[in-house]
């Protein structure tokens, strides 16, 4: 009997571990673009490679939840539900992941004129991520402000649409500078905007989801 | 002849195990909380500690075919009620095994030619209608209620899936347990007076009697069917008629378990008549039925029962008026057989004699109608015909029909004492009310009523009390105390057991 309330707890800890790395790569994603604007790229790089070792991690901690769920035959009506929101939310991380790689490798050159709106692009979509982390949390525990944090979760993806649109116009609209830097500049812009746009993604499975479990 | 007639009863178990598991664990296993293996060990252990333990109670070791006044007859009706459910198992429709029984019963009562219990004919019907509204009520409520709290109660999904798991295995082994404690009788009651057990000791810890003994072999009996045949039933009950969430499954079975509690038990009632409060009144109930009103309860709470299986549900309904018609027909016709084919004795007659004790005894309950006089000496074989009898040739009313038609059965009883010393438990009957009966001793009574008109002389112990509300159930045990002396002190019984060289004070025990 013990056991069932140990491997429970476990799993439990293991679910929240997965979410919390989630937001912790969102966290230093953002953290290590600003270091990138501010051509601090030796700092930038240790936090791309931390990035990447979250990414593993929770990789890692989403097998082996998945393998639990199926080998205990846990919540049999929800598992399928929760088996997509782990694998969609890790994609999420995915994408952080890979933009940041491609920072990295690419490495595209900012006007310093649209490096306050492109700070502010990343900080409203890893804001919709830690909000889509704050829904999918609230899916298991809390459902009743599930609703809550899916509205910030769309608010922001509408943001960054907006300041995305944005800051696009007004590169297309420098006839200064190459087309390449311009589209260069702009396929950045899109990867973040992504980000946003999956955490949204998200966002609607678990109002989804929870509909399910409410009734 | 013993373990040819255990046969039937070990078949009846096994179709009981086969069709009932579901009522405890059908919306478990159906909603995949609880994996059918664990679902039927855990059924099978509490079935088999219930029917052994509990079961073995003094006031119901007789079961419902008790009535049943020849072993060749209990074999038959248990083959019929038997053959009936193993027929809705293999269907996958859950259906009340106790009206299988009681539908047999009817039908060895028209053989037999004894007057039916119209009673037991009611209790069905009102089984049906009542038991499915009840437990439908239940469920519904009781979702409502629950989908609230675990709105605001913020308990991880894992957490209640935990709880809901551990639920439906607790309330899965009460149900099991209950479920051998009250059918083993209907299995197994009837062979208690021909059992070849003896007591078994297990090296001074604990110690079986022999009826336990022989409830353990039903309690067998009844988990092999768990384990081989339960299985589809648990589905239609589980997941055909309506898809249930796991949470909706504990409430299902939450709610049948208080049907049963609140409508069918005497321990409530004895409580709520000591603490001066307004009894409920108790009906028959059959978690069969219940557990399908639970379903349908919380599909209505669940969006309106737009998605209800009616096709199932009519199917099952259907089950259930089958089942009682079906297993008299085949009682019917299996008595023919095996009098007439097989040269069973399957009934003894039951004399209605119209002496002069009979026709004072009535006068002096009040019987004015002195048509009766030209009765005065007829024997009547045949209860039906004595009846009709009785309608032709007298103006009497129906239910004083009933009065000189009860009153004029002829039951010879010899009170032994030697049996009355090992046949009647003192834990069950009084110290004053076996003496009672012992000083009885080589005494034979013609009628049942002349034992309890001579006891209630003889014993203040043995008086019914004014019909009020704190005595029914004073009362009721007392002619659960009555119907035991009528059966152990039965004179063709130990005859017969004599013959077969069996000490009938043994019997029972």
């Amino acid at each position: 009997m013990f056991t069932v309330f140990k491997k429970t707890k476990e799993l439990e800890a293991k679910i929240d571990n997965f979410l919390d790395t989630i937001l912790e790569a969102a966290l230093e994603f953002k953290q290590g673009l600003k270091y990138y604007l501010a051509d601090d790229f030796e700092e930038f790089e240790k936090r791309a490679k931390h990035v990447d070792q979250l990414e593993g991690q929770a990789d890692k901690l989403r097998r082996e939840i998945e393998n639990m769920l199926y080998a205990e035959m846990l919540i049999p009506e929800a598992r399928g539900d929760v088996l997509a929101l782990l694998e969609n939310s890790d994609d999420v991380l995915n994408i952080v992941a890979d933009t940041i790689v491609e920072f990295s490798i690419e490495r595209p050159e900012f006007l310093d004129e649209i490096k306050d709106q492109f700070m502010n692009l990343v900080d409203v979509s890893m804001q919709g991520v830690e909000e889509m982390v704050a829904a999918v949390r609230a899916y298991f525990k809390d459902i009743v402000s599930v609703r809550d944090h899916i509205t910030k979760v769309m608010f922001f993806e509408k943001e960054s649409d907006k300041i995305g649109e944005k800051i696009k116009r007004y590169l297309f609209g420098r006839e200064d500078l190459r087309l390449s830097h311009r589209m260069h500049l702009r396929t950045f812009i899109s990867y973040i905007q992504a980000i946003a746009d999956k955490a949204e993604d998200i966002g609607d499975r678990v109002s989804i989801y929870t509909i399910k479990r409410l009734v | 002849m013993f373990w040819f007639y255990l046969i039937s009863g070990l078949f009846l178990g096994w179709s009981l195990g086969a069709n009932d598991a579901a009522n405890v664990f059908g919306t478990a296993v159906a909603t995949k909380m609880v994996k059918f293996k664990v679902a039927a060990l855990v059924a099978s252990v509490f079935v088999i500690i219930g029917a052994t333990i509990s079961g073995a109670g003094a006031a119901h070791t007789l079961g419902k075919l008790g009535s049943v006044n020849a072993l060749g007859g209990s074999f038959t009706v248990a083959l019929a009620a038997a053959i009936t459910v193993a027929w809705m198992t293999k269907l996958g429709l859950p259906v009340s095994t106790t009206q299988a029984i009681v539908g047999a019963i009817v039908g060895w009562d028209f053989f037999a030619g004894t007057l039916v219990d119209t009673n037991a004919l009611r209790k069905i019907v009102t089984t049906w209608v009542l038991n499915p509204i009840l437990a439908g009520l239940f469920s519904y409520l009781l979702f409502k209620l629950v989908k609230v709290y675990l709105k605001g109660a913020k308990i991880h999904l894992l957490r209640i899936d935990l709880y809901t798991r551990l639920g439906l295995i607790l309330i899965g082994a009460f149900g099991a347990y209950s479920l051998g404690a009250n059918n083993i009788a209907n299995v197994m009651g009837v062979f208690v007076a021909s059992n070849p057990f003896t007591d078994i000791n297990f090296m001074g810890v604990f110690r079986l009697t022999a009826t336990q003994v022989l409830f353990f072999i039903g309690g067998l009996a009844i988990a092999t069917g768990i384990y081989t045949y339960s299985y589809r039933v648990m589905k239609t009950v589980g997941s055909d008629i309506f898809k249930l969430s796991p949470v909706a499954a504990l409430i299902v079975v939450l709610a049948e378990s208080l049907v049963l509690f609140i409508f069918a038990s005497q321990s409530l009632e004895r409580l709520l008549i000591r603490l001066g409060l307004p009894t409920i009144p108790l009906v028959p109930v059959s978690s069969s039925q219940a557990v399908v009103g639970g379903v349908v309860g919380i599909a209505f709470a669940r969006g309106g029962g737009k998605a209800i299986n009616f096709r199932v549900l009519s199917r099952i309904f259907w089950g259930w008026i089958i089942t009682p018609v079906t297993a008299a027909v085949i009682s019917f016709f299996t008595l023919f057989f095996m009098q007439n084919v097989f040269q069973q004795q399957v009934y003894e007659p039951i004399p209605h004699k119209i002496s002069h004790k009979v026709v004072a005894k009535l006068q002096e309950l009040g019987l004015k109608d002195t048509s009766i006089l030209k009765f005065e000496g007829k024997i009547y074989y045949n209860a039906w015909k004595f009846r009709s009898a009785l309608e032709h040739d007298t103006k009497l009313s129906g239910k004083d029909v009933d009065k000189v038609i009860s009153y004029s059965e002829v039951d010879s009883l010899l009170i032994d004492s030697t049996i009355a010393q090992k046949s009647l438990d003192p834990n069950w009957f009084t110290p004053a009310q076996i003496a009672a009966v012992k000083a009885l001793h080589g005494s034979i009574f013609e009628y049942r009523w002349e034992l309890v008109d001579t006891l209630s002389k003889m014993s203040p112990e043995w008086r019914y009390k004014p019909k009020t509300r704190e005595n029914r159930l004073y009362n009721k045990d007392l002619k659960a105390k009555y119907e035991r002396l009528f059966f152990v002190f039965k004179l063709s019984r130990i005859r017969q057991l004599e013959k077969e060289g069996v000490e009938p004070s043994n019997v029972g025990k």
